[in-house]
C-alpha cells in the first residue's frame, strides 16, 4: 500500500469514527428517520413525532448492542 | 434565531467534555514524559486547529440555513445519541465515577536532548482531535442557531476554564464526573439535533422553540428509564451468578 493510499484510508477511517462512531445503526436510523419525516411531511400526519420516537427506540437498541459487544453493564469503558 | 442561554449552556458543557479529555491528555503526558515537548505539541495542535476553524467557519457562513440545520442537526443527533448511550451505560455501571487517564503506555520520562517526539505527537494529536470536536460543536450549534459569536465565546470560555483548572489542579481533572457530563451533554445534543434536523425539513414544532424543553424532558425520562433497566439487569445477572455458584 502506498503512502498516499494509507493516508487516504486513515483519513476516511478518522471521519468514519468521528461521525458514525462505534455504532453505525444509530447513524443509519437517524438517516432513515429523517427520510420518513421528509416523506410524511407532505401529508396531514404530525411528523414531528418521528424523530423523538427514533431517539427513544434507538437509545434502547444501542444500549443493548453496547452490552452485547462488551459483556454486561460492568465492563463498559468506551472511548 | 434560538434563545441565547440554552446555546451558551450547551456549547459550554459540550466543549467542557472535550476540553476535559484534551487537558487530561496534556496533563497526563506532561506529568509522565515532561512538560516542554508536551506543551510544544499542544501549541502546534492549537495553531493547526485555528487554521481549520477559520476555513470551516467561513465555508459554513455561505450555506443557506435550512439545509445547514438538517445536516448539522442530523450530525448532532448522531453524536448526541452516542454520547447519551455511553452516559447511560457508564452511569448504570459505575454511577458518577470520574475519568481515569490511561497511563499504561508511553510513561517513560524523557531524559534525552531536544524534542521528545512521542510526547509532542501524542499531545499534538490530543489537542487537534479534541479541539476539532470543540470547533465542530461551536460552529455547528452557533451557526445553526444564528448565535455564532456567543457560541465561540462559550466554547473558548470552556477551554479556558477547564485549562485553568487543569493547570492549577491537575489531579482534580481526573476526578471530574465525566459520566454525568456525558449524560447531560448527550441529552442536550440529542435535543437540539432532533429539533433542528426536523425543522430543517420544513416541519414546524408545536409551540415553536418551547418544544425544546419538551424534548429535553422526554429524553431525560428515557435516559433515566434506561439507567434503571440496566441497573436491574446487572443486579439480576449477579443474582444468577451467585445462585449458580451455590448450586455447584
Amino acid at each position: 500500500m502506498t503512502r498516499v493510499t494509507s493516508w487516504l484510508v486513515g483519513f476516511g477511517r478518522f471521519w468514519y469514527r468521528f461521525i458514525i462512531g462505534d455504532d453505525w445503526t444509530v447513524a443509519a436510523s437517524v438517516a432513515i428517520g429523517l427520510m420518513v419525516t421528509g416523506l410524511l411531511n407532505r401529508g396531514q400526519f404530525p411528523v414531528w413525532v418521528v424523530m423523538p420516537l427514533v431517539v427513544i427506540v434507538m437509545l434502547r437498541v444501542s444500549v443493548q448492542r453496547s452490552n452485547r459487544t462488551k459483556g454486561h453493564v460492568g465492563a463498559s469503558r468506551t472511548r | 434565531m434560538t434563545a441565547i442561554l440554552p446555546i451558551l449552556i450547551t456549547v459550554f458543557l459540550a466543549s467542557s467534555v472535550e476540553a476535559i479529555e484534551m487537558v487530561t491528555i496534556v496533563v497526563g503526558l506532561g506529568a509522565t514524559r515532561g512538560w516542554r515537548s508536551t506543551l510544544l505539541g499542544a501549541a502546534a495542535g492549537f495553531v493547526v486547529l485555528a487554521v481549520i476553524v477559520a476555513v470551516f467557519g467561513l465555508a459554513l457562513s455561505a450555506i443557506p440555513i435550512a439545509p445547514l440545520r438538517l445536516v448539522i442537526g442530523a450530525l448532532l443527533l448522531v453524536f448526541g445519541l452516542q454520547w447519551l448511550r455511553k452516559g447511560v451505560v457508564r452511569v448504570a455501571a459505575r454511577g458518577f465515577a470520574g475519568m481515569q487517564v490511561d497511563t499504561n503506555q508511553d510513561t517513560e520520562v524523557w531524559t534525552g536532548k531536544g524534542v521528545d517526539w512521542t510526547a509532542f505527537v501524542l499531545s499534538f494529536k490530543g489537542v487537534l482531535l479534541e479541539g476539532l470536536e470543540v470547533a465542530f460543536i461551536v460552529v455547528s450549534v452557533g451557526a445553526t442557531a444564528g448565535q455564532l459569536g456567543p457560541a465561540v465565546a462559550s466554547g473558548a470560555a470552556a477551554l479556558l476554564v477547564v485549562g485553568a483548572i487543569g493547570a492549577v489542579l491537575s489531579r482534580l481533572v481526573a476526578r471530574i464526573p465525566r459520566s454525568f457530563l456525558q449524560l447531560v451533554v448527550g441529552l442536550l445534543l440529542t435535543t437540539f439535533g432532533s429539533f433542528w434536523a426536523t425543522e430543517g425539513l420544513g416541519v414546524s414544532w408545536p409551540g415553536g422553540d418551547v418544544a425544546i424543553l419538551g424534548l429535553l424532558a422526554l429524553y431525560l425520562l428515557t435516559a433515566v428509564i434506561n439507567i434503571a433497566v440496566e441497573r436491574r439487569g446487572a443486579h439480576r445477572g449477579r443474582l444468577t451468578m451467585n445462585l449458580s455458584e451455590v448450586a455447584r
